[in-house]
């Protein structure tokens, strides 16, 4: 452990010295070229670790994962026959992937949709007041916890003890002390268990949307508010119809960020129902086939199913950077 | 109408027309606040609670009689909590600064250098940037497999580098894109090299854009439950802190007074950083807004 512990410290130290080395010796070698070709050169050679990585990393099984889709790949191998799109249609069909998808669907929709707009919201209030600091620091700190301590954390808040004992759950104490109705099980009961993880979801993330929202905010020219409470307008109005479309770009990153999180929910789930009582996601599924199912062709699809839904916004995000680029 | 704001507020704001005007957004945030808080708060008042406490009375009923670390005791004694927190630390500092080493060179390309592809390879980047990380895992697992290194560290050292990289690398170049263009070319004329143009001036000024990264960084790794579940594997001689805990959830089920303090043991690092280095942490989700 000890060892470990020193480890943990002695290892940096050796792969920063190891780039160092790495650099000095390709500007060493750089310096005997002649000075036309080293300025093609460099570059090549400050990127490669990166580049390296990336491809090993990232790009490499992307191409793999695309390949391996419409292979019937299980325990071991690497490679299998390839069975055309029988995977696809087994993801389409089989009613439990389906039935993973469908929750992602809510996700997307209920996760986002209050995330985005009570961040907003916030983030409006927020500026409105003194103190809005420690507020935003308390909505934010949820990030700073891991996706397991919220499990824990919120398993905890949905407790669940039947009707005659002491509730030591937050929610059902509230449940059955002030409006004495039987105490609930919030992750077990269908549909609404889903739901339940939803709510934890905005748990986490809020904070996170209202602190960009809030930023964006603060950017855009107060004068404009002013002008038109001048002119009468309602608060309502300033915020519908200035407030809102002035912010529409950063609005958007903010609700693509969560989308994106959304379709890629893992640890909530995992933690708290291990995607048992229909609570069941995409990125679960690929877990469960990658490791239990050991079927790498049907991981690989839901992966490259989850890729295409992406996609979109991939495109998009690469058109706002040229567009900010550009500006 | 701005000036009568301001009369009003210099006038005891308590008892003002504004105070009664915002009572609401009072009243919401605060509400707002205490329903964020409530859920942390309970269960760190409960991980100080004995055993029989936990479990058969609310910790709304909490009195400082029956405070006691029994818990955190018990957690690290039998369930090797300490092991896993010192490898959660041998997994994410060398993660870390493997992640930030290596984006820094490639920003620093990226931002003064120029070459032919430099376009197309970062907004190559910039689109992987959103890619699942599920793309990678299957693959991968089987690389790493074919070349041993399951179940080792430098295997997850490798693999959060790589799927960090393009966020890492996106915010490194923002930062230095920024410098100012004359300190370089001023430093170029008087004869620097790119590497001393690099080591006295990039790094140093943009300390505030590394602190950010490795903040982020830092808690992205040492949060991370997926890779760490699928590289590492459950045995406790590997096992770092999400992966323990989530052990110990599947083993004890409703073990409350294991499971409260085995998640505040987890969450102390990240928490104390988040609260001393609150700024950093703002500045690059703000300068990153997306991380993969």
């Amino acid at each position: 452990m000890l060892e470990k512990l020193v480890l943990a410290f002695l290892i940096p130290v050796l792969i920063v010295g190891g780039l160092l080395f790495y650099l000095y010796l390709g500007e060493a070698l750089i310096a005997r070229l002649p000075r036309s070709r080293q300025g093609a050169i460099r570059p090549w050679i400050w990127l490669s670790p990166a580049l390296l990585l990336l491809v090993v990393i990232m790009v490499w099984p992307l191409l793999q994962s695309f390949v391996a889709s419409f292979q019937h790949v299980t325990g071991d191998a690497v490679t299998g026959p390839f069975v055309g799109i029988q995977n696809y249609i087994t993801a389409f069909t089989d009613p439990q992937m389906l039935g993973s998808m469908v929750n992602n669907l809510y996700w997307i929709v209920f996760f986002t949709g209050v995330t985005v707009c009570g961040g907003l919201a916030l983030a409006v209030l927020v500026n409105r007041v003194k103190y809005g600091g420690p507020v935003k620091t308390i909505l934010f700190m949820p990030m700073a916890i891991s996706f397991v301590a919220t499990g824990v954390i919120w398993r905890f808040m949905y407790a669940y003890r039947p009707e005659d004992a002491p509730q030591i759950g937050t929610l059902n104490a509230v449940v059955t002390g002030l409006f004495h109705i039987p105490p609930v099980a919030w992750i077990f009961q269908q549909p609404g268990n889903n739901l339940a993880l939803i709510v934890v979801g905005v748990w986490m993330f809020t904070g996170f949307c209202l602190v960009i929202l809030n930023a964006g905010l603060r950017s855009l020219p107060e004068e404009v508010h002013e002008a038109a409470r001048v002119d009468g307008a309602t608060e309502w109005q300033v915020f519908s119809r200035i407030t809102v479309p002035l912010l529409a770009p950063t609005i958007s990153v903010v609700a693509t960020t969560m989308v994106i999180n959304a379709l890629k929910m893992f640890d909530i789930v995992y933690v708290m129902t291990a995607g048992n009582f229909g609570t069941d996601v995409i990125a679960n599924q690929i877990y469960k086939q990658l490791y239990s199912s050991r079927d790498l062709g049907m991981a690989s699809t839901l992966a490259v199913i989850l890729l295409v839904v992406i996609f979109p916004f991939m495109v998009q995000n690469v058109r706002r950077f040229h567009a900010q680029e550009n500006r | 109408m701005i000036v009568q704001k301001k009369v009003n507020a210099q006038r005891s704001p308590w008892l003002s027309v504004v105070f009664f005007r915002n009572l609401p957004t009072y009243l919401l945030l605060l509400l707002t606040s205490v329903m964020w808080i409530l859920p942390t708060l309970a269960l760190l008042v409960s991980s100080f609670r004995p055993q029989d406490k936990i479990a058969n009375t609310g910790w709304w009923t909490f009195s400082f009689s029956e405070f006691t670390l029994a818990n955190y005791q018990a957690v690290f004694a039998a369930n090797n909590l300490g092991l896993a927190f010192v490898n959660s630390l041998y997994l994410t500092i060398p993660a870390t600064v493997l992640t930030i080493a290596v984006a820094s060179l490639a920003a620093y390309a990226f931002s003064w250098m120029r070459f032919s592809g430099s376009n197309l390879i970062f907004t190559v980047l910039v689109a992987l940037s959103i890619v699942p990380i599920q793309m990678s895992l299957g693959p991968i697992l089987k690389l790493m497999s074919a070349l041993h290194l399951t179940g080792r560290f430098e295997a997850v050292w490798i693999f959060h580098a790589g799927i960090g990289l393009p966020f890492a690398i996106f915010l490194m170049r923002n930062f230095f894109s920024a410098l100012p263009k004359e300190m370089f070319e001023s430093a170029y004329l008087d004869g620097a090299s790119p590497l001393v143009a690099f080591f006295r001036l990039a790094l140093p000024t943009s300390v505030p854009a590394l602190a950010s990264l490795a903040i982020f960084q830092f808690m992205w790794v040492w949060n991370d439950l997926l890779v760490a579940l699928i590289f590492l594997g459950g045995t406790p001689s590997v096992a770092v802190l999400p992966v323990a805990i989530s052990y110990l959830v599947g083993q004890y089920g409703d073990g409350w007074q294991l499971l409260t303090a085995a998640a505040f043991i987890s969450m102390a690092l990240p928490l104390l950083l988040f609260f001393t280095m609150q700024r950093y942490f703002v500045q690059g989700i703000l300068a990153g807004s997306v991380k993969g």
